[in-house]
């Protein structure tokens, strides 16, 4: 039974930062590889994604230090006791070093710091604020960020309309005497393939077959492309993100239905309506920000709070986040804001000018 | 249990521009104009409502006639 649950420790602040271009899914461009099978229209309509940010330049990490720099000078934290860095993503600036080691010294934090890559998707952003809180609730360290999310990807190819960029900063310490999180985690790793990168690990080695068009659903992708098998996400979704939820108040003994707000991966909007459906919860304690971001991978649940509920609230309001997918991985957490949670404004981050200066 | 005539029903009520007398039990629903993976994704919704049953996308994919995947949800139930 994967539940835990680590107290002495809180949220201080949430930032995040997105591309500043917008592409609409009902004006395509040549690059957006809508499918043939369906309209723009019928697509925006069933998904609920109307736009979102890209960037050909802008990498996840780029878009997680704008981010991080924002949410550190906003809360005025001192650099140097941030000792934990953990960066969560399935988009990595190389295959090798480790993304969290770069962003370590480009923060300019201290060489005492504890740094690791997580390679998750959709439930990252949970199961990242779980290792994070592991590390930080015996007070031996007091500061950590949590970076987060999804970008430019390893290779061109035709976009999908589905997924949007952007790049997160969570930033998490100690407090003696907090609530702290309650966790519950599951993997069915039989559904591997549901959502896969089939070619560029060691598996399938990338080779020139790996750029060649293949017909997958109607849409024109290589191999070096992410593929969905949608209607088992989709299946896969509407059941396990309402089972997570009341394991979860089973365990603990709470009813779900007193929290104020419940953030779900933002997948699409008829996957995510049924959840709620499912879990009878009020429409408005369900935000949703995928209309002009889309699935932003592990970015997605703490985008939706910097965009839909920043300044939404002034006393101790309890949240209930739960992310799913990729994997097939899935990860629900439970907790109670204080009031002093900050929530930074959306970092717009320009696209650098020039060549770039990286190896 | 619902019936095949009942999952009719529920099977045409998915799509939006094709006249419900076009669905038949027969109806080899791939073949339909508005025919889409989101239509897909709808039907999946509709079964986990009125059934309690997890389809997976080959169980809609591998059923060639709408009493093909009734069949289907029923040998879930």
């Amino acid at each position: 039974m994967a539940f835990f649950e680590f107290k002495n420790v809180r949220i201080a602040g949430i930032s995040a930062g997105v591309p500043k271009f917008v592409a609409s899914n009902l004006h395509p461009l040549e690059d957006d590889g809508i499918s043939s099978e369906y309209t723009p229209e019928a697509f925006v309509e069933t998904t609920g994604v109307l736009e979102r940010r890209l960037s050909d330049k802008l990498t996840t990490s780029d878009l997680c230090y704008e981010a991080a720099e924002k949410l550190i000078a906003d809360l005025g934290w001192d650099k140097s006791e941030i000792e934990v860095l953990v960066f969560v993503s399935q988009t990595a600036d190389y295959i090798l070093p480790a993304t969290a080691c770069i962003l370590q010294d480009r923060l300019g934090l201290s060489k005492e710091c504890y740094a690791e890559d997580v390679a998750l998707g959709c439930s990252g952003w949970v199961y990242g604020l779980s290792n994070v809180a592991s590390l930080l609730t015996s007070g031996s360290v007091k500061k950590a960020l949590l970076l987060c999310g999804d970008a430019k990807k390893r290779a061109k190819g035709p976009r999908d309309p589905l997924f949007g960029h952007a790049g997160t900063a969570t930033a998490i310490e100690y407090v003696e005497g907090a609530e702290g999180f309650r966790f519950h985690f599951g993997t069915d790793g039989s559904g591997y393939d549901a959502i896969i990168t089939p070619d560029g690990g060691s598996r399938n080695q990338v080779s020139v077959d790996s750029f060649k068009l293949e017909d997958i659903e109607g849409k024109q992708m290589h191999r070096m492309q992410t593929r969905m098998k949608g209607m088992d996400v989709f299946s896969f979704g509407i059941s396990t993100a309402p089972k997570s939820v009341k394991r979860l108040a089973e365990k603990y003994g709470f009813d779900y239905l007193d929290y104020d707000y419940f953030v779900f991966h933002q997948a699409n909007m008829k996957m995510n309506n049924m959840i709620a459906k499912k879990l009878k919860l009020a429409p408005e304690k369900v935000p949703s920000c995928m209309y002009h971001f889309g699935n932003t991978s592990s970015a997605s649940i703490p985008i939706t709070i910097v965009t839909q509920l920043k300044e939404k609230y002034d006393k101790p309001t309890k949240f209930i986040c739960c992310g799913f997918g990729v994997g097939l991985s899935w990860g629900t957490v439970a907790f109670t804001s204080d009031d002093k949670m900050h929530v930074s404004d959306l970092v717009e981050v320009e696209e650098p000018k020039g060549e770039s200066t990286w190896v | 249990m619902k019936s095949i005539e009942e999952f009719v029903v529920l099977f045409a009520e998915q799509f939006d521009d094709t006249d419900p007398s076009e669905i038949t039990a027969t109806t080899v629903f791939h073949d339909l104009d508005e025919w889409s993976s989101l239509i897909g994704l709808s039907l999946i919704a509709m079964v986990d409502e009125e059934f309690d049953v997890a389809l997976k996308g080959d169980d809609v994919k591998n059923s060639v006639t709408v009493e093909d995947l009734y069949n289907r949800v029923i040998s879930k139930l």
